[in-house]
This record gives C-alpha cells, sequence and structure tokens, in this order.
C-alpha cells in the first residue's frame, strides 16, 4: 500500500481551435506526448491511461491514441462523466498510484465539438419539448440557475456580464486560448441574447482541444529527480448532487460543488483563504457567479460584490479563471477538466509568462458535469 | 399504418386527461419523508425507502420560482419565449412556459402567483397527426 502523495511531473494542452479535418485520436495523442515530453518521459514509462472524452465514449479513444503513440499493452480506461469527464480520468488515474497498483500513469482528456447550442438529450417520443415546456439548452439552464441567483441575492445582469469582461480580458494573456479579444462590458451586454441574462459572449465557446497529465508516485519523482517542477496532488474529490426538491425540473451545479468543496478543504488541509489562483467551471458568465459562493471564496451572497471590486482579476484577492476560463480559452467537454490542472500546474511552477500569478503556491480545480458530477482538485507546488 | 386519436395526447404521462373532468398533473408523495416527485414512482430518492409513495393530484396554483427569457433556440423553435420554474402549492416544482406576460425581466417578478393552465401543445402534432394537450403557466391575480 502507498501511502504517500500523487505528484503532477508533467502536463501540457494543445491550443484551442477548430480542426474538422484531424481525428479525436489524433488530437488526444498529440496533448499525450507533450505532456511526456513535459515530463522527460516516454510511453514505454507509462504503466496505464485514463483517457476522457464524451461525444466517442463508445469509441475506445483511449487505445486509439495508444495506437498512435505507443501500444504497449497497459489498461486503457474510458471515461464519460460529462463536462466533469476530464477530471474523472485525472481522479482515477491519481487513484491508482495513491492506492499503490501504479507509480507513473498518463492522464489524457480530448474532445471533439459541433457548433451551435448543447442541450436537450433525447426526447421519449410524441412532440419535441423545448419551448413548449420550458427551455432544456444549456444556456437556458444556466440562465435559470444564474436567476435563481438574483432573486436570492439581488445579483444583477451587469454582475454576470462582468465575469465576461474579466476572462476575456485574462484570455488575451494566454495564447493557448482559443479567443485573446478584449470585450468591454457595454460589448457583452448588448451582444445577441441567448438566454437571459446570458447574451453570446456570456457562454463558453464550443471548441476541439486535447490535454494531458503524467502523475506519479512520490518514490518514483524522487528516484526520477524530478521533484523541482512537480506538482502535489492535495486533494482529488469527485461528488454527484445530493437531492435537492427541484432536481427534477433543475439540474443542480450548487450542493455538488459545496459539498465538493468542503470535502477537499478538508482533505487538502487548508481552507478557500490559502488559495492563489482558481480555475472553475464557468460555462456560463452565471455560473461562476455561482461558484464564488459555492468554493467559499466569498462570504454567503457577496459575489457580486466579489466581481465588481476585481477580487476575482488577475492581480486579486483570489484571482479565477486566469487561462480564459470556458468563456474564452473554450470548452472542449472532456479536456476541460485536465486543461485547468495544465493553467493551475503551469501557474505555480512560475512559468504562465504575462498571466503568471505572482508567488503562486496552492491552487484550485473545479468543473461541474451537468446531471451532475462535481470534481475538484487541489494542486501545491512541491519544489 | 397508425392515424390521429380522436381526441389530443397528454405532452408528458404526468398530464392526466380523465374521461369525466378536468385536465390535471399528476404526483408522488414520499410516505416515508415527504418528498414530491412529478408522475408515479417507487422509491424515494431522498430517503431510498421503497414501496412508500402514494399518487397525488398536484395543485394547480403556485409562484414563480426562478426564470430565463429565450431568445435563442434550437432551429424552428419560436422565441422569444419564458422558461419558467415553478413551485406549486402543497408541494411539486414544474418547469414550462409562462405565457400572457411580456418577455422582459421588468414584468416578472420573482414568487409571483402563477395558475397552471392546460391548452393545446402550441399546434406541434407528432407523426400520427396527433395533437397533444400541453400545461403552462398564467400570472393569477
Amino acid at each position: 500500500m502507498n501511502t504517500g502523495d500523487v505528484y503532477v511531473i508533467g502536463v501540457d494542452m494543445i491550443k484551442f481551435g477548430r480542426f474538422p479535418h484531424r481525428s479525436v485520436p489524433d488530437l488526444g495523442a498529440e496533448a499525450a506526448l507533450m505532456a511526456l515530453d513535459d515530463a522527460g518521459l516516454g510511453m514505454r514509462d507509462m504503466q496505464a491511461l485514463y483517457c476522457g472524452n464524451l461525444y466517442q465514449a463508445n469509441a475506445m479513444v483511449g487505445q486509439r491514441i495508444l495506437q498512435q503513440i505507443g501500444q504497449t499493452g497497459i489498461p486503457v480506461v474510458n471515461c464519460a462523466n460529462a463536462c466533469a469527464t476530464g477530471a474523472t480520468a485525472f481522479r482515477e488515474a491519481w487513484m491508482s498510484v495513491k492506492a499503490g497498483v501504479h507509480d507513473l500513469v498518463l492522464a489524457v482528456g480530448v474532445e471533439q465539438m459541433g457548433k451551435g447550442l448543447l442541450g436537450g438529450g433525447g426526447g421519449s417520443g410524441g412532440i419535441p419539448k423545448e419551448g413548449l415546456l420550458g427551455g432544456v439548452t444549456m444556456p437556458t439552464v444556466f440562465a435559470e440557475a444564474g436567476m435563481e441567483h438574483a432573486r436570492n441575492h439581488g445579483t444583477t445582469f451587469e454582475q454576470f456580464a462582468r465575469v465576461s469582461v474579466k476572462n476575456h480580458h485574462h484570455s488575451t494573456l494566454n495564447p493557448k486560448a482559443m479567443y485573446q479579444i478584449e470585450t468591454p462590458l457595454h460589448e457583452v451586454m448588448n451582444a445577441e441574447m441567448i438566454s437571459y441574462p446570458n447574451t453570446k459572449l456570456m457562454c463558453s465557446v464550443n471548441v476541439d482541444g486535447a490535454a494531458a497529465a503524467v502523475l506519479c508516485s512520490e518514490r518514483r519523482v524522487k528516484e526520477l529527480g524530478l521533484m523541482k517542477r512537480a506538482v502535489k496532488v492535495r486533494a482529488s474529490v469527485l461528488t454527484s448532487d445530493p437531492w435537492q426538491e427541484r432536481d427534477l425540473v433543475m439540474p443542480d451545479v450548487n450542493s455538488c460543488t459545496r459539498l465538493a468543496a468542503s470535502q477537499a478543504y478538508e482533505q487538502a488541509g487548508i481552507g478557500p483563504e490559502d488559495l492563489d489562483l482558481v480555475e472553475l467551471h464557468d460555462c456560463f458568465a452565471t455560473a461562476e457567479i455561482l461558484h464564488y459562493g459555492n468554493l467559499g471564496l466569498c462570504p454567503e451572497g457577496e459575489a457580486g460584490r466579489f466581481i465588481d471590486e476585481g477580487h476575482a482579476s488577475l492581480g486579486g484577492r483570489t484571482p479565477v479563471n486566469v487561462s480564459g476560463g470556458l468563456l474564452s480559452k473554450g470548452h472542449p467537454l472532456g479536456a476541460t477538466g485536465i486543461a485547468n490542472i495544465y493553467e493551475v500546474t503551469t501557474h505555480l511552477r512560475g512559468e504562465a509568462g504575462k498571466r503568471q500569478v505572482a508567488g503562486a503556491k496552492i491552487g484550485l480545480t473545479h468543473v461541474i458535469g451537468l446531471g451532475s458530477a462535481c470534481g475538484i482538485h487541489i494542486l501545491e507546488r512541491a519544489g | 399504418m397508425s392515424s390521429a386519436q380522436a381526441g389530443p395526447l397528454p405532452v408528458v404521462d404526468h398530464l392526466k386527461i380523465p374521461d369525466d373532468g378536468d385536465p390535471y398533473l399528476e404526483g408522488s408523495k414520499c410516505g416515508a419523508c415527504g418528498a414530491v416527485y412529478l408522475g408515479r414512482r417507487n422509491v424515494c430518492s431522498r430517503c431510498a425507502e421503497r414501496d412508500q409513495m402514494e399518487t397525488i393530484r398536484l395543485a394547480d396554483t403556485g409562484t414563480l420560482y426562478t426564470y430565463a427569457i429565450v431568445h435563442r433556440s434550437f432551429p424552428g423553435v419560436e422565441t422569444p419565449f419564458v422558461s419558467a420554474v415553478v413551485d406549486l402549492d402543497g408541494g411539486g416544482t414544474i418547469k414550462g412556459n409562462l405565457m400572457d406576460i411580456e418577455p422582459d425581466p421588468d414584468h416578472i417578478k420573482f414568487g409571483m402567483p402563477v395558475k397552471v393552465v392546460f391548452r393545446d401543445a402550441l399546434g406541434r402534432k407528432d407523426k400520427d397527426g396527433n395533437s397533444y394537450l400541453s400545461y403552462f403557466f398564467v400570472p393569477r391575480g
């Protein structure tokens, strides 16, 4: 039984974009090789692969990646968990090392997206229900969740819009983001209204992307002499949504996040005040506001003030989504939960360039898969 | 070759159209913990008790909990419309279109009383030409 810590020793992501002429395994393989290069290791060193992908969940994406970069016969697990897919793959990898089964494993998250509105799922026969029994698109679901916050805390359309201004600004400093474009407040608020209060610039970008991480046992990190750039996984948590009275009509992203956050802080032995940066699941601008309170970054009900006063901006008290977030870096569903680990790790290593959070020692990543799953990881600089 | 039914069909299973009497929404209430659900079920996902469910008739009045004003939807869906989440009096929460109101946040108030009404499903028909009866919300009082 290995009771030591687990470390990230290699991590990378491809620049997010639209690659309609490439395949899912091709994108995943590129990220995998980049992460292996970052660790200075090769595919022959890996003892297992945990692969996260949603839209080809039945198509053995992990094995097809190995068919491109090295079929060594190792176990491959393919994971799907909505937008928590990448974080789930990373956590499965973490568990295998934590349990002492493996010393060196690879986690890959990859997705190829179409354009347009997500949501709806399969109908149950009869007639289409969208626009008849309310709306089921993702922008609508998260608009309703945002308006619940407005109801409870008086949050305004302008405050929701400020999230998008901030994250688009952050992305101008991130060369791997889909977009590097400033979007002033009036532009965000006057963009096409998709589902009030979410305008088009307050919806995440559907992009193709891939990210990968190499995880390693403490003993092996020391043997390899890689502790200097290693990042320790202080907490790895996955929750599903505990029962709430409105579950059947309102997918709940709050209670699973609150449950995961409390477990993660307990596991790491820290509190939200100890975090130097956070990458959280801003699938819509409204969602980011909810998670300030859910993750304990601000006192209950003060999320509107938190964004207004700049506490979530680069240079603020707890910079949130310095990568540009899902709103501007982009949201390739299965890749997102490893791309955010790349972002936080890069800051903890002091290698984030113009967007570097000065002196970052501890960071948190958060994703939500609607339905619901919440994955949280807390990472700490080791070297 | 199937053909259209004589009367409209219910848009969801938990919308009941009795031969005599007005349409209504059906729910279940857990005898162990009191949780209320839409439609029939056997196990409570709140307390995990089995076989304690009582079939109940849900109220046709309630209050607006939250909403979104949908301006862009899937192709062919008419917009704008108000997607509303309503807490029914006596328990149960349902989602539907809030009608007979300006699709404008200045006109929509959290907690406003609403009534559940049953109307034709906006002219939508299935492939066999069947009409459907749907439920909607309208402002009350």
